[in-house]
């Protein structure tokens, strides 16, 4: 045998010992596969015919990983794996809970379907600069993010995403998109850098960077830790991930830049990324300072809510529109943790998701519209509703499900967190959620009024209108109107998932119990 | 930077701290060192050779573009975690076996094969860089 330098030490004592089956793995699958396809792609970076199919393939194993974590969480409660097998909190784990599982199921729906527009969206040249890896890199960092159960790696996939969507966004090289790289670039890394501070105070706090470990200490640091400052440095770094006002200018600034089906990714999944670390970190980790700050959250909810659409009705390039229409949707989002009832969380966790499917596939709209009409610009679209019937059909549906309309996804999300409103005493909110709803109808109705219904308005746009692809450009925005309708006409498994997941942030025993088994519980 | 004495050192400087870059990479096993510092010196010395002998014999020397040396070392590390998948452990758990070769007993571990990975991505990452960055100073 080998001579052994120094005597084994016996580790079993720290490592976990219960098997794992391989029905667990489907918990690290959403974030192994895309990254196992991204560095294929690397690898084969000049033969970008194949990016395509390799991607999809990823992407659809990815997609069943998923949903069978999101039936698995459903049915047994939070599947945790600790990287490494060491015990948590030393170990990595990856907790998954019903929210981080259906978040990371609905974006890696919409990420799909924005793969397929892709093909018609992104040339040669796009896929040799990478979009393919880039897209399945981003797509593994926001999975990551979802199911992580550790702050730093949460951070960490944040760098993963942020640094997959830099390449996303500059593809193409175009002065303007530089511009809006650097702004997105810039503010971005500032809230990264915000967020890594505040881990490295919780750190010296806590001890710990396990947030189940962090909910569990919570109570008995509360008292001389200076937990109300972490929490308020969490909800700035989060809130300008998310683009809450007052710090959402980066949004509009970067958004309309890149390639439609980059803008799409973008509006549909970064900012609730950030949604998400808001609801982990103030559900989860600091109940007690939520409900203490839960009048900042409000105002900031209601700010970003009617700013937002406001925003919107003041662009006129299409592009911009919907990023406002993108932010007036996170204030709606933070309304429900501004709450802080189960009822609300339970309107907040759909309408993340309803905000996933419906602001990928706005953005997709609108590059139809550009494709039909050649222009992006409500001064110069026109006539759309005589030539592209089912295009308007389409932007139909968007904007009842955008503006919180039956029969689609909108309504009922709104619902509910209206019905909490009422019931919190917040009639403020309950009006901003209406006012915003109805701005948005006007902003979304202006667009429709003007693009389909006005008569044409620039006939030398015509050289620059393609024919819409069956597949690669209807095909994409019907598979997300799929969901989207069924949410809006049988709400129930919906509304039962979103359930859970908030029930599962007002009560984080068993997202502690499910990290700790291995000890007995604590 | 095209001095004589500069040129005609550069191949062997390269050469040498290619060498002590694997050695650091393997010595890491059971020491300080590693893939990431292996990695960032291999990385300085393709760079050294660059700004001395011009980029294009860089990039003929390396044969792979960089970014797929660094895509290879991501899938090598992610293959190296999901080897512990056969095992009924969980994701990215060291597994340790010995390899009887030759008269030699050679530690073998799906470790030493993540910080291959490791190694991969920084030269990869890094001399894609720095080739750039030397590619424009040409112009």
């Amino acid at each position: 045998m080998a001579a052994v330098t120094s005597a084994p030490v016996d580790t079993s004592a720290a490592l976990v010992q219960a098997a794992t089956s391989l029905l667990d793995w489907v918990v690290i699958a959403p974030v192994a596969l895309p990254i196992l396809g991204g560095a294929l792609l690397m690898m084969v970076r000049h033969r970008t015919h194949l990016h395509a199919a390799v991607t999809f393939a990823v992407l659809l194993a990815t997609l069943v990983s998923t949903l069978m974590l999101l039936s698995r969480v459903v049915g047994d409660g939070a599947l945790v794996m600790t990287m490494g097998r060491w015990l948590p909190p030393f170990g990595i784990s990856f907790t998954a809970d019903v929210l981080g599982a259906s978040f990371a199921a609905a974006a890696t729906f919409a990420t799909s379907a924005a793969a397929v527009f892709a093909l018609r969206d992104i040339d040669a040249t796009g896929r040799r600069y990478g979009f393919y890896p880039f897209l399945l890199l981003m797509i593994a960092g926001v999975n990551g993010a979802f199911l992580t159960g550790d702050l730093f790696n949460l951070y960490v996939w944040f760098e993963v995403f942020v640094i997959s969507s830099f390449g996303l966004l500059i593809l193409g090289s175009e002065r303007r998109q530089i511009d809006g790289a650097v702004k997105y670039a810039v503010l971005n890394l500032i809230a990264t850098t915000v967020f890594l501070i505040t881990i490295g105070y919780l750190y010296g706090v806590f001890g710990t960077l396990n947030m189940a470990d962090i909910a569990r200490k919570a109570d008995g640091l509360r008292e001389n830790g200076p937990l109300m400052t972490i929490a308020t440095l969490f909800l700035l770094a989060f809130g300008m991930k998310a683009a809450a006002f007052p710090l959402n200018f980066w949004l509009p600034a970067s958004y309309h830049t890149p390639r439609i089906v980059t803008s799409a990714m973008f509006g549909g999944l970064l900012t609730k990324v950030g949604v998400y670390a808001l609801l982990r970190t103030f559900t989860t980790l600091f109940p007690v300072e939520r409900a203490i700050l839960s009048d900042v959250i409000a105002v900031v909810a209601i700010l970003t809510m009617v700013l937002g659409a406001l925003g919107a009705l003041a662009q006129s390039d299409t592009r911009r529109i919907v990023g406002f229409v993108v932010i007036s949707g996170i204030g709606t989002m933070l309304a429900g943790l501004a709450i802080g009832s189960p009822l609300a969380l339970t309107g907040t966790v759909l309408y993340a998701v309803h905000s996933i499917l419906i602001m990928t596939a706005l953005y997709l709209v609108v590059g139809l519209m550009r494709e039909a009409a050649g222009s992006f610009s409500l001064h110069d679209l026109g006539g759309l509703y005589r030539s592209h019937p089912l295009l308007a059909a389409m932007m139909l549906a968007m904007v009842l499900a955008a503006a919180g309309l039956p029969p689609l996804s909108g309504l009922w999300p709104k619902v509910v967190l209206v019905k909490a409103a009422i019931e919190g005493n917040a009639w403020w909110l309950t009006a901003a959620i209406l006012v915003s709803s109805v701005l948005t109808t006007i902003v979304l109705g202006r667009v429709f009024a003007l693009a389909f219904w006005r008569p044409e308005q620039d006939t030398s746009l015509r050289s620059q209108t393609r024919p819409i692809d069956a597949v690669a450009g209807y095909g994409t925005v019907f598979v997300l109107l799929v969901p989207a309708v069924w949410i809006g006409l049988w709400p129930e498994p919906f509304l039962h998932v979103a359930g859970l997941a908030a029930a599962g942030l007002s009560d984080p025993a068993a997202y502690i119990g499910s990290v700790f088994a291995a000890q007995g519980g604590s | 930077m095209q001095t004589v004495i500069f040129r005609t050192a550069a191949p062997y400087l390269a050469s040498l701290m290619v060498m002590f870059s694997v050695f650091v990479l393997l010595r890491g096993h059971n020491e300080p060192g590693g893939g990431f510092i292996g990695g960032l010196i291999a990385a300085s010395a393709f760079a050294i050779y660059g700004i001395a002998c011009g980029v294009t014999p860089v990039r003929r020397a390396l044969y792979f573009h960089p970014m797929a040396i660094a895509g290879f070392g991501l899938f090598l590390s992610t293959v190296a975690g999901l080897a512990s998948l056969a095992m009924g452990v969980p994701f990215l758990t060291g597994l340790w076996t010995e390899v009887h070769l030759l008269g030699v007993t050679l530690d073998l571990s799906t470790v030493l094969f993540f910080d291959f990975g490791v190694y991969f991505v920084v030269v990869g990452a890094i001399t894609s860089i720095a080739l750039a960055l030397e590619e424009r100073e040409e112009d």
